[in-house]
């Protein structure tokens, strides 16, 4: 189908039935360099299942998805991230009983192999990244603390953090501002702003509010299908939107 | 210098419990005990080799083996085909209608040696094999279930019944391993009479220093990178799946490790007690070192080789006495270690530490009334680990 693109993600044809249930239907999606896109839809919708096939959690059951044109349906988890696929999961999925430095140095993309694990050396290097990405997620004061510590907030900005330190091209956040407080959301939309420059960001989100703040494209699911699709004034003008998702 | 200070060692704090736990192995057990209570300790130090790969593989990898059992048996057979060969010179079974093979082959109408005994004639295959088969076994083992997912309970049952079927293997096929019996009756280690007074002592002390080393070496485990990311497998797997990492290849490497500390823990309670036998192969022993390492502390390598010197003490001590409450009450150990003290006895020693060292520290503070005399206090984890 479709050759080389610049496109930082190229979806085609994308289907997933479980038992007969089309959970993604057909789905078509395209992200560009630098773009921040949003997903939204109601429950149900397959906005997560999207994710989860981006990143290999769920396997296809029939078309493409090219990240840079690489075709990822047939890479296993850990060949989707290290081509440079971050992805953050709803509930905060962080090492509880690491401090907040462990957990960077964790993420950190050397010593990914069990042996380059075992000797894997904390140099400058290293301790200079983790400071630098533990600026920017707000949580430079709190590097010593144990993980488990950590506010709600913190805890999501913790593993965006851990997805920064890897660099990736493409940034998938699922629900990042979903339990935040109004000020934490506030903060959590400058930080995706920021870290939207030089990398696609993939958002899903509920919070309409949110979206506005953050969102350049929107594209709404329905059933597994897209229901509309572009910018967000316009989206949320259109009637089939209105009725299904935003209506109420 | 202090890359191997920090690494191995674990800073002050690791320094102080290796030194406390070298102390007593290697010079108030042998300075307080006759030799036949030494010998027994020994004995008892050869479980605690499986009770510490329970704790990297358990305790920080969250793995559950029922089976280490296995890879203690696989050390332990290995060294003793090699001494039951030795054992069976030609000239010490003149009497056997197969002179040269080892007695129960005989006894079972064997009339050659099997191809597989033969390289076991060879003393440095002997040690190679120690070290390898186990760890090689595990690979398979750990292969297959890793890279399918399977973990938690279905691991624990996969890895009992691994250890059912290798006990039944050895008992049903008499001819070829001693069935029930196990391999008896071994005298010498080319040509040293291993039932000298000299010879136990100096294994004793070559089993000390062994499993030393094992602790300094999984000390170095984890405190690596590596380290971090099988407690963070522990916890979170598909986040460790999701930055990047192949979790299966971290949780084979594990459990490869934990055999081989187990198979040469195998290979010594041979030397040290004179035979090999299925009882130390299937569930019952595989269930006691996953019981010596809980109440000792999971997380604790010194601390589960001290949990498996109390238990055995306690079960040489009742067992002479009430044999047949002695399970009931290591029964009730286990449920009370895991009810009320998750951490085990080093879960106990730390509390207890910090309590004092606040105490001290609130003492000096009134008495000499300045500023800075708390230290913190990062005794928590350390000491024991």
């Amino acid at each position: 189908m479709s050759t080389s693109t610049d496109l930082t993600l190229a979806i085609e044809d994308l289907t997933v039935s479980f038992d007969g249930f089309k959970a993604v239907d057909s789905l078509n999606l395209y992200i560009d360099k630098n773009e921040l896109h949003v997903v939204i839809g109601p429950n149900g919708a397959g906005k997560t299942t999207v994710l989860d096939l981006i990143c290999g959690k769920t396997k296809a059951s029939s078309g493409s998805i090219k990240f840079l044109n690489k075709e990822l349906t047939e890479l296993a988890e850990h060949e989707i991230v290290r081509a440079g696929v971050g992805r953050k999961f709803q509930t905060p999925s962080i090492y509880e009983n690491l401090t907040v430095f462990e957990n960077l140095e964790v993420s950190y993309p050397y010593g990914r192999t069990v042996i380059g694990s075992l000797f894997f050396k904390r140099n400058n290097e290293v301790v200079k990244k983790i400071h630098q990405i533990a600026k920017e997620i707000m949580l430079e004061d709190v590097l010593d603390t144990e993980s488990a510590l950590l506010s709600h907030g913190q805890k999501q900005w913790l593993e965006i953090g851990m997805l920064l330190i890897q660099d990736p091209q493409l940034l998938m956040l699922d629900e990042p501002v979903a339990g935040m407080s109004v000020k934490e959301r506030e903060q959590t939309a400058e930080l995706l702003k920021k870290i939207s420059k030089g990398r696609s960001v993939l958002v899903i989100e509920h919070d309409m509010e949110f979206v506005e703040q953050i969102a350049q494209k929107v594209t709404v699911l329905h059933q597994g299908k897209i229901l509309a699709a572009g910018q967000m004034d316009k989206v949320q003008k259109d009637p089939k939107v209105i009725e299904v998702y935003l209506g109420h | 210098m202090s890359f191997f200070y920090n690494k191995l060692i674990g800073g002050k704090e690791g320094l102080t419990g290796l030194i406390l736990l070298a102390l007593l192995i290697l010079v108030v057990f042998p300075l307080t005990l006759d030799l036949f209570r030494l010998n027994l300790v020994g004995k008892y130090l050869t479980y605690a080799f499986p009770a510490v790969s329970l704790v990297l593989l358990w305790g920080y990898g969250g793995i559950l083996s029922l089976g280490q059992g296995v890879f203690f048996g696989l050390g332990g057979y290995g060294m003793a085909m090699f001494l039951k060969l030795e054992a069976s010179s030609p000239e010490n079974t003149a009497i056997q209608s197969t002179p040269g093979i080892p007695d129960f082959m005989d006894w079972n109408q064997l009339t050659e040696l099997p191809w597989f005994w033969e390289p076991f004639n060879s003393f440095a295959f002997t040690i190679l094999a120690i070290l390898i088969i186990p760890a090689a076994f595990a690979y398979i083992i750990g292969a297959a279930m890793f890279k399918r997912r399977v973990g938690g309970v279905y691991f624990a049952i996969i890895t009992q019944v691994i250890a059912v079927i290798l006990t039944i293997l050895i008992v049903g096929q008499q001819g070829y391993t001693g069935g029930i019996n196990g391999i008896t009756d071994l005298r010498t280690l080319n040509g040293w009479d291993m039932t000298s007074d000299s010879a136990k002592y100096i294994f004793y002390f070559i089993n000390c220093a062994l499993l030393l080393c094992i602790v300094l070496l999984s000390r170095f485990i984890l405190t690596s990178k590596f380290g971090s990311l099988l407690l963070a497998i522990r916890d979170k797997e598909d986040r460790v799946r999701f930055s990047g990492y192949d979790v299966s290849n971290f949780k084979i490497f594990i459990y490869c490790f934990a055999a081989l500390i187990s198979a040469i823990g195998g290979a010594m309670f041979t030397l040290q007690v004179g035979f090999m036998s299925p009882s130390f192969v299937g569930i019952v022993p595989s269930i006691e070192m996953v019981i010596f390492a809980a109440i000792g502390g999971r997380m604790s390598l010194i601390g589960a080789i001290y949990g498996t010197l109390l238990v055995n003490f306690g079960k040489t001590a009742f067992s002479e006495t009430f044999p047949e409450l002695w399970l009931f009450l290591m029964g009730g150990l286990f449920i009370s270690v895991v009810m009320l003290f998750p951490n085990g006895l080093a879960g106990l020693w730390n509390d207890y530490k910090h309590h004092l060292t606040n105490r001290f520290a609130f003492i000096t503070k009134r008495f000499k009334s300045q500023k800075t005399l708390t230290r913190p206090t990062n005794a928590e984890s350390e000491s024991l680990s």
